[in-house]
C-alpha cells in the first residue's frame, strides 16, 4: 500500500516541473489577459481602474479594428484557396513518384523554414518600384503599363502582402497533404482503375473523401496562421499605406505600444481569440458533416 | 525508488547551498556596480570605454548592456517596469505620456537638486532645448511635478538634406538651396529631369510623417494655435490645417515624393540617399553618421524646411536625442547620477561628438562638432517639439493624422477629407477622455 502511494507521489513529482511551467506561462497569462481586459491600464503605472465591459463595447465599435479583421480574413481566404490549391497540385505531382521528387520536397519546404522578417525584406525588394525584380521583368517583357508600386499602392498592397504570405505558407500544406496522399492504399486506386475509373474520377471518388481529415487539418492550420499574420507585414508595409494592410495583431500592438492601452489591447486579443475559436469549431462541424455524408 | 528520492534531495540541497553563497568581496564589488541599459549598438564600444575610464577614476563600475533595436529596447523597459526590475540607468524612448507614467510610478529620479547644486553648474551646461525634452513644465497635463527628469547626452534635429553632387548635375547651386516651397518643388523637378529621385524619407514610420507635416503647421499657424488644436479649441478642419494638408497634396501631385515613400522605413530611405539615388532626404542629424558609413564620398548639404508662410518663423523638430533617466527605486541612484554627471562633462562630450558625428548636449563644444553636422548645430535655434507642449495630442488622433497624410500622398483622399477624418477621431477621443 505504502509502495503504491510512493509510486503515485513520485509520478506526480516528475510531472511537477512541466505542470509549474504550464501554470506560470500558460494558465496565469491567460487569466491575466481576462483580468486586464476589464481594466483601464497604461502598462506602467500602479493605478489600474476597473471599467467593466467598456473595452469590449469599444472593440465592437472600432471600425479600424474590424477593417483589420477583414484584411486578415481576405488573406486567409486567398491562402485557403490559392495557397492550399497550389500545395495540393504539387503534392499530387510529387506523390506520383516523379524523378527528383525528394529534391522538390526540400525546395517546396524551404520558405516556411525561413524567418518571416527575412522573407518580407526579400519580397519588399522584389516588389520595389520602379527598380524591383518584378517591375524590371515586366518592363523587359514589354508590359510596362503593368508596373506599379505594389506595396505602396492602396489598391494592390493587401494582395501583394497576401502573395508573400502564400509563398511562405504553401510548403506546410504541401508536406501535410503529401503525407496524407501517401497514406492512401494504392490497391484502392488499382481496383478503381480495373473498374474503368479515369484520373478525375479517381481523384473525386477516392482521393477527396479519404483526404478530408487532412484537408480539415490543413485548413485549420491555414486559418490560424493566416489570421495571425504579423511578421511579413511588419517587414513590408508596417500596416500601411493608410490602414490598408492593418491586421488584428498590428492593431493589438498599436493599442499596447502606441496608445498605451493595455486593457483595450487585451480585450482586442480576447475578441480575436473568440473569432478564431468560432471559425475553427465551425470548420470542425462542417468536416464532421462531410465525413458523415 | 530510494535512489530517485536521493537525487531530488541532492539537487534541492545544491540549490539551497547556491542561494546561500555569499562572498564578502563580491558583495562589496556589487555595491559599487551600477547597471546601464541602452540601445545604441553603434556606440556600444564607446560607452564601454567611458565606463572603463570612469572606473579608473572613481572605482565605480558601470556595467553597460545593449538591447537594440529601439523597438526591442522599449519592450524590454516596459516589461522591466511591470516587474520592477529596471536597471540603475535606462532611457524611455516612448511618448511623453509614457515618460509621465514612468515618473508617476516612481521609476524616474527627479534631478533638479543635483542639477541646481553649485549654482546650477550641471544644469547650465546643457542647451535649453535639450533639457526641455527631459523635463515637465508647470501645469503639464499629466500632473507631474515640474522639473528635470533625465540627462541628455546629445541633441538632434530633423531637417532637409540634399546631395551636392546631384545638385550640380541638375544645374542647381549647392551653396544656395531652395528657400520657399515653390523653389523647392522646382528644384525637385530639375533633379528628376536629371534622372534622380526627388524627396525620400521614412514615411512608413508614423513619427516622421507627423514631424514632416507639423513643420508646415508651425510655420503657418505658430505654436499657440498648434497647442490650441491639441487642447481641442481649434479643429483640424480650420483653414490653416487644411493649408498644411493641401501643401502635402500639392507636393504629392507635383511628384516631389519618391514612389513607395509611404511604406519606406527610415533605414530604407537612408540607403536610397546614401547611394545617390535621390536629391533630397528628410532626416535627422544622426543620419550623417549613417551616410558616411555607407558612402564616405557623399557630400551632404543641410537646409531648413521650405518656407510656406511669412506669419511665423520656420521650425524643426529637435531636442535631446540620446538621454538617460536614473531609476528612483535603485539603492545606487547616487552613483548613477555621479556617472551621468561625469559623462556630460566637456571632455567626454567632445569625445562622444567626434566619435559618433553627434551634436553634444552641452554648450561650448563647437570645435568638437564635425564639419558635416555643423548645419544641424546651427539649426538648434529653430528647434521645437510637440512632446514638449504642455498638452499632448491623443495617440489615436496622431495615428489618424499620420495615416491620413499617407492617404493624401497615395492620392486616396483629399486634404479636406483627411482633415474631416482627423477631426472626427478627435471629437470621439475628447468625448471618451475629456481634459
Amino acid at each position: 500500500m505504502r509502495t503504491r502511494r510512493v509510486y503515485t507521489l513520485t509520478n506526480y513529482l516528475f510531472i511537477l516541473p512541466a505542470l509549474l511551467i504550464f501554470l506560470v506561462f500558460g494558465v496565469y497569462p491567460f487569466f491575466k489577459v481576462f483580468q486586464l481586459s476589464v481594466m483601464s491600464w497604461d502598462g506602467i503605472s500602479p493605478e489600474v481602474k476597473f471599467v467593466g465591459l467598456q473595452n469590449f463595447i469599444e472593440v465592437l465599435h472600432d471600425r479600424v479594428w474590424w477593417a483589420s479583421v477583414l484584411n486578415a480574413a481576405w488573406i486567409t481566404f486567398l491562402a485557403l484557396t490559392i495557397q492550399n490549391g497550389v500545395a495540393l497540385i504539387l503534392a499530387l505531382l510529387c506523390a506520383q513518384n516523379i524523378r527528383g521528387g525528394h529534391v522538390y520536397r526540400v525546395i517546396f519546404y524551404l520558405p516556411p523554414v525561413l524567418s518571416g522578417i527575412v522573407i518580407g525584406l526579400i519580397w519588399k525588394w522584389i516588389f520595389r518600384y520602379p527598380d524591383g525584380i518584378l517591375n524590371m521583368t515586366l518592363i523587359k517583357l514589354g508590359l510596362e503599363h503593368l508596373t506599379r508600386d505594389w506595396l505602396g499602392n492602396p489598391h494592390t498592397a493587401l494582395n501583394a502582402v497576401a502573395i508573400v504570405h502564400m509563398w511562405r505558407g504553401f510548403g506546410w500544406g504541401f508536406v501535410i497533404l503529401l503525407a496524407g496522399l501517401q497514406n492512401i492504399p494504392q490497391q484502392i486506386y488499382e481496383a478503381a482503375r480495373v473498374d474503368g475509373a479515369n484520373a478525375l474520377q479517381r481523384f473525386i471518388y477516392i482521393t477527396v473523401p479519404l483526404m478530408i481529415p487532412v484537408f480539415v487539418l490543413v485548413s485549420i492550420l491555414t486559418i490560424l496562421g493566416s489570421m495571425q499574420i504579423y511578421d511579413i507585414i511588419a517587414a513590408t508595409t508596417n500596416g500601411g499605406p493608410g490602414y490598408h494592410t492593418e491586421v488584428p495583431v498590428t492593431r493589438i500592438l498599436a493599442s499596447m505600444q502606441g496608445a498605451g492601452r493595455f486593457g483595450y489591447a487585451c480585450a482586442q486579443g480576447l475578441v480575436f481569440g473568440a473569432i478564431l475559436l468560432f471559425v475553427s469549431l465551425f470548420q470542425l462541424w462542417v468536416s464532421k458533416r462531410l465525413k458523415q455524408e | 525508488m530510494n535512489r530517485v528520492w536521493g537525487i531530488f534531495l541532492g539537487l534541492f540541497l545544491v540549490l539551497l547551498a547556491g542561494c546561500g553563497l555569499n562572498n564578502n568581496n563580491s558583495s562589496s564589488a556589487s555595491e559599487k556596480t551600477i547597471v546601464m541599459w541602452h540601445w545604441l549598438s553603434d556606440k556600444e564600444e564607446l560607452l564601454e570605454t567611458f565606463a572603463k575610464e570612469f572606473y579608473e577614476k572613481t572605482g565605480i563600475y558601470v556595467k553597460t548592456e545593449c538591447f537594440p533595436p529601439p523597438e526591442t529596447y522599449i519592450q524590454k523597459i516596459m516589461a522591466s517596469a511591470q516587474t520592477n526590475t529596471l536597471p540603475d540607468i535606462y532611457s524611455i524612448l516612448n511618448s511623453k505620456r509614457d515618460f509621465a507614467n514612468f515618473v508617476k510610478a516612481g521609476f524616474v529620479l527627479k534631478l533638479d537638486s543635483y542639477m541646481d547644486a553649485n549654482g546650477g553648474e550641471w544644469k547650465n551646461r546643457f542647451f535649453e532645448n535639450a533639457l526641455k525634452t527631459v523635463s515637465f513644465v508647470a501645469g503639464n497635463q499629466f500632473g507631474i511635478d515640474p522639473g528635470v527628469y533625465g540627462v541628455p547626452i546629445d541633441v538632434i534635429n530633423i531637417q532637409y538634406l540634399y546631395n551636392k553632387d546631384i545638385f550640380r548635375k541638375a544645374g542647381l547651386d549647392p551653396n544656395h538651396p531652395p528657400q520657399t516651397i515653390d523653389e523647392f518643388i522646382n528644384a525637385v523637378k530639375k533633379i528628376e529631369k536629371a534622372g534622380y529621385g526627388g524627396l525620400v524619407s521614412g514615411f512608413g514610420e508614423p513619427w516622421i510623417v507627423e514631424c514632416f507635416a507639423s513643420n508646415f503647421a508651425w510655420n503657418i499657424m505658430g505654436e499657440e494655435k498648434m497647442i490650441a488644436t491639441y487642447k481641442g479649441e481649434v479643429p483640424y478642419t480650420d483653414p490653416d490645417w487644411i493649408r498644411v494638408f493641401s501643401l502635402i497634396e500639392r507636393m504629392a501631385k507635383e511628384g516631389v515624393f519618391v514612389p513607395g515613400i509611404v511604406i519606406k522605413s527610415n533605414k530604407d530611405a537612408e540607403v536610397d540617399f546614401a547611394y545617390g539615388k535621390v536629391g533630397f532626404a528628410f532626416n535627422g542629424s544622426w543620419a550623417i553618421n549613417v551616410y558616411k558609413n555607407s558612402n564616405e564620398n557623399i557630400q551632404v548639404g543641410i537646409m531648413l524646411p521650405p518656407k510656406v508662410s511669412n506669419a511665423n518663423p520656420r521650425g524643426i523638430w529637435g531636442g535631446a536625442g540620446t538621454w538617460f533617466a536614473v531609476n528612483a527605486k535603485s539603492p545606487k541612484k547616487e552613483l548613477a547620477v555621479k556617472f551621468l554627471e561625469w559623462l556630460t562633462e566637456k571632455e567626454q562630450e567632445i569625445t562622444y561628438a567626434k566619435e559618433t558625428f553627434s551634436i553634444p548636449a552641452i554648450k561650448g563644444c563647437m570645435e568638437a562638432v564635425p564639419e558635416e553636422v555643423k548645419g544641424f548645430l546651427s539649426g538648434m535655434k529653430y528647434v521645437y517639439h510637440p512632446r514638449n507642449f504642455p498638452v499632448q495630442e491623443y495617440p489615436l488622433v496622431v495615428e489618424a493624422f499620420t495615416k491620413g497624410i499617407q492617404a493624401i500622398i497615395t492620392g486616396e483622399k483629399s486634404a479636406r477629407e483627411v482633415a474631416e477624418d482627423i477631426q472626427k477621431v478627435k471629437e470621439r477621443e475628447m468625448k471618451k477622455h475629456p481634459r
